[in-house]
């Protein structure tokens, strides 16, 4: 079916299936990283680290039994669509998911968390200039993804512009933004990894590094993710062995001069949905 | 251990790591709160009470979500209450050494675990509330906890998890990597 640039009816499926997708992710974890959690529960051999994950699991059944968000910190909206090649790219896409990031913020309720950067002024309904932060890929089916980021690991995130050289450094750039965020993010954590592509690239493959599965690791991920599990920080930095669920890495051509290595924080509360466009 | 409020001497015997279960009354407590009480006074009885930092949802009468705030924020605010008789101090992600130095002998900060909004709100009940003026979030909300599951972050003998924690991963860092100069503080 072919879908005009005008089609309120499209504006309206996208704004349901953002919508619905902000209420998947606010209140129940992705299986992948509810299974992460539970199996470093299960391995973990500190004492309070294991009443941590006792509380963490806790919370997430009792987030499900009652439909309500997982945390108190529902983050900012992060929107990936993927565009199957009937849907045109237009305003519309944007349109829609806006008006599902409003309806989701009255309707779930999330925490109005958007403000202008410097008046601090707060828009009320989590959009503002340039948010939801919408990213659109090709596809074959017209989806929604959300990833709601909270603050508290967002703003321990790092960028690096390496040297060439510093190839064998990645991890030790890894393991120091880890150091010196401590248990500020709320650990355990999931790392995105973006590695090469330019200087902004750079940070969109870490955070799409989060939409990744988190229960399977390449041997390079293995070995990032155990370089910061021996700095032993532990759940909410009171310490243990699990420091991170995981580590997940993106890479991307680069200039033969530069190595951008960005890293993504995310909490233990890594929340994402997918949902598909009902057209 | 089980925690009653309002806190005596009990607390004295806490040690950093120790796992404890608090019920009683607490009080939520975010920035502008602190800034409001150093004016006007606190508005509940300080002796041995308990301060949450926490910026709740309370939706008719009801706490829907209730998980801690990050504390550090608090540092430069929290001096009074101590002074005033506070024995107990409950958030996450621990707080700076002059807080530790005053929790000597007096009192004890409560790590509770960040993100579980719901579990917090699942075991409190809200029974009142003072400066509502300033928000739902700033507002000081009088609170009954019902064996809330808490970790000793900071002892009353300068036991700091917190700053133990992130030695020791300081030290392991340097090591794995051969760093000889510290790089940041």
């Amino acid at each position: 079916m072919m879908v005009n640039q005008a089609d309120p009816g499209l504006v309206a499926a996208l704004a349901d299936a953002t919508e619905q997708a902000f209420r998947e992710a606010e209140t129940r974890l992705p299986p992948d990283v509810l299974a992460a959690l539970r199996r470093a529960a299960a391995v973990e051999t500190n004492r309070i680290a294991k009443q941590e994950f006792d509380n963490i699991l806790e919370n997430i059944a009792l987030a499900g039994e009652r439909g309500v968000p997982i945390c108190q910190d529902t983050g900012v909206p992060v929107v990936y669509l993927s565009l199957p090649p009937d849907v045109p790219f237009s305003s519309a896409l944007f349109e829609g998911v806006r008006e599902g990031v409003r309806r989701a913020t009255s309707s779930i309720p999330l925490r109005p968390n958007v403000v202008d950067p410097i008046t601090r002024q707060n828009t009320g309904d989590n959009t503002g200039l340039g948010m939801p932060a919408v990213h659109v890929v090709p596809g074959d089916r017209l989806t929604v993804t959300v990833l709601p980021k909270g603050a508290g690991s967002e703003n321990v995130s790092r960028i690096g512009m390496l040297l060439p050289s510093q190839v064998s450094g990645i991890q030790e750039f890894v393991a120091e933004t880890m150091l010196i965020a401590g248990g500020r993010p709320c650990p355990p954590v999931i790392l995105g990894v973006g590695i090469g592509g330019t200087f902004d690239m750079a940070a969109a493959l870490a955070k799409e590094a989060l939409l990744l599965p988190v229960d399977i690791m390449d041997n390079y991920e293995q070995e990032l993710c155990e370089a910061v599990n021996a700095l032993g920080i532990g759940p909410m930095g009171l310490g243990g062995d699990v420091t991170a669920l995981a580590v997940k890495v993106k890479r991307a051509s680069c200039h033969t001069a530069s190595l951008p290595v960005a890293v993504n924080v995310q909490c233990w509360a890594s929340r994402r949905a997918s949902v598909e466009v009902i057209r | 251990m089980n925690l009653t409020t309002p806190l005596g001497d009990e607390v004295l015997d806490l040690r950093a790591g120790d796992r404890v279960s608090l019920s009683g009354t607490i009080y939520t407590a975010r920035d502008e709160a602190h800034l409001r009480m150093m004016d006007v006074g606190i508005p509940f009885d300080p002796e041995g009470a308990v301060v949450y930092h926490c910026g709740p949802v309370v939706k008719d009468g009801r706490l829907l979500v209730a998980g801690p705030t990050t504390s550090a924020r608090m540092n430069a605010l929290t001096g009074f209450l101590i002074d005033a008789g506070v024995r107990g101090l409950i958030g996450k992600g621990g707080m700076e050494q002059e807080v530790v130095g005053r929790l000597r002998g007096r009192g004890v900060y409560l790590a509770f675990t960040g993100g579980c909004a719901v579990l917090a709100a699942a075991r409190m009940q809200v029974t009142g509330v003072y400066f509502e003026d300033l928000g739902m979030a700033e507002a000081v909300w009088v609170i009954e906890a019902d064996h809330l599951p808490l970790t000793v972050g900071i002892d009353a003998h300068g036991g700091d998890l917190f700053a133990a924690t992130q030695e020791k991963a300081k030290t392991q860092f340097h090591q794995r990597f051969n760093i000889k100069q510290d790089t940041f503080s």
